[in-house]
């Protein structure tokens, strides 16, 4: 049976890896080629990484970085940071990595996201979209690490950004972000039922139950989640964990 | 030596890293006279499939494929677009398939009871085999493999269909015909099943 989908999405920065609270406060969390191994021997469904560094610092992706993850990540992984021509996207691709990852290139020129699902297929390209309330207690999506409003409805233009050939979007709530309080649902929902493509919810899962509810009540087709596969303990020291695939089935009953 | 055939739709990165990690020879490679010595093939592809046979045709490689397959009976192993790409047809597209199944792909619609499940199915599923095949030795008791697809493959003969997965309702995951093997899901992203998979492929010695 099918089985719904739960991804660790981790940030990479300069080499190494990160978490933040509402995108902020980033800690270091080590080696990203030791923790993908350690993903790797536990099976995980799905890897994302994140470069936080690329669009700020206008840098090229970190290439060798990922040929090297792509050799230890024998399960799909998407790679997202700094993605703003084709030419990244191939060379991104040819390293053996399923999908891209574009976040604020998508908001500057929508019309780069048909460009890319024409050259290499809706199902590689995914639209990360960031999202938090504003003043007004609006949903709104954000860009450049939550610091930027740019006007827009996260569900007018989730459906803009299915319209234009994403494949798959990745829901991020910045107010949840690295909190462990659980999903913001109505958010979720909000997009993922307006949508007819996949949609990762990320932000706020803190336990396995926040995991079954991103998908039963939230609608979406896959839980995204880092803190609780990072951090152990109220003091959050750094142990990367990630259910086996027999709780992962009893969780989502398939 | 197996050779991962290059027609420019492919993630080949992927299959290449799995096969060396398997310790599986193998090279990747869109020269007709490379493909014609080969005593193995892997046939690879995402996207569209009119894209994928305009690829194989505008390479030259239909002639040396429809060789090796049919008259050498050297064994190939299709794998998402490239079993797709095996059959006649598909409701994607206009060109013809390779033919090399009796079998069309189409599109997935869901309805009724089942509207909210989106396309494509992507994700982790649970294979049940249609009936014994070497390559899927070790993977009787538990398995578990990638997909990502939205049109499936509808065999015209149930002997063809070697497993099934289920999305909404049951559908052909694997298909065969004779030294001619296809998989809908990923092996190379799969992690140990689909590299048992491929080392059943490697091993493998049709009789």
């Amino acid at each position: 049976m099918y089985r719904p989908r739960v991804i660790p999405c981790l940030l990479l920065r300069n080499r190494g890896l990160i978490k933040t609270v509402k995108f902020k406060e980033p800690k270091y969390l080590g080696d990203p080629i030791n923790i993908v191994k350690i993903f790797n021997d536990k099976e995980v469904d799905e890897l994302i990484f994140l470069d936080i560094t690329c669009t700020p610092d206008n840098k090229e992706p970190p290439y060798a970085l990922l040929a090297d993850i792509a050799s230890e990540a024998f399960m799909p992984f998407g790679y997202g940071g700094g993605i703003k021509n084709l030419d990244q996207i191939r060379r991104v691709l040819d390293l053996g990595v399923e999908k891209i990852v574009i976040n604020s290139h998508a908001i500057h020129n929508p019309s780069f996201i048909t460009h890319a699902a024409d050259m290499v297929g809706s199902q590689s390209i995914v639209v990360s979209i960031d999202v938090k309330k504003n003043i007004w207690g609006k949903y709104e999506v954000y860009t450049r690490k939550g610091t930027k409003a740019t006007g827009y409805d996260p569900v007018a233009y989730a459906m803009e950004m299915e319209r234009l050939g994403a494949g798959e979007l990745i829901i991020s709530s910045i107010d949840r972000d690295g909190t462990m309080k659980g999903y913001d649902l109505a958010l979720i929902k909000g997009v993922a039922t307006k949508v007819k493509i996949p949609v990762v919810a990320c932000g706020g899962a803190g336990k396995l139950d926040d995991l079954a509810g991103a998908v039963n009540e939230g609608r979406a087709s896959a839980a995204g989640a880092s803190s609780m596969f990072v951090f152990h303990g109220p003091h959050r020291a750094v142990l990367i964990s990630y259910p086996d695939n027999h709780d992962l089935k009893k969780l989502f009953g398939s | 030596m197996l050779i991962v055939i290059d027609y420019g739709t492919g993630n080949l990165g992927s299959i290449a890293n799995i096969l060396k990690k398997a310790g599986i020879e193998s090279n990747v490679s869109s020269d007709i006279d490379v493909i014609e010595k080969a005593d193995r093939l892997i046939l690879p592809g995402v996207g569209s499939f009119d894209n994928g046979m305009k690829q194989l045709e505008e390479r030259g490689l239909i002639p040396v494929l429809n060789k090796k397959v049919l008259i050498d009976k050297t064994p190939i192993l299709g794998i998402c677009l490239g079993l797709q790409l095996m059959g006649k047809s598909s409701e994607e597209g206009t060109l013809s398939g390779l033919g090399w199944i009796d079998a069309q792909s189409i599109r997935f619609r869901f309805d009724g009871q089942i509207a909210h499940l989106k396309t494509p199915h992507m994700g982790w599923n649970i294979l049940s085999y249609a009936k014994p095949h070497p390559i899927f030795t070790g993977l009787y008791d538990e398995n578990r493999f990638y997909f990502v697809h939205s049109y499936y493959l509808v065999c015209k003969h149930s002997d063809s269909v070697m497993a099934t997965t289920e999305y909404g309702f049951k559908f052909t995951c694997a298909a065969m015909n004779e030294n001619i093997l296809g998989v809908q899901f990923h092996p190379e992203k799969s992690h140990k099943f689909g590299m048992r998979l491929l080392k059943n492929f490697a091993e493998w010695e049709k009789t």
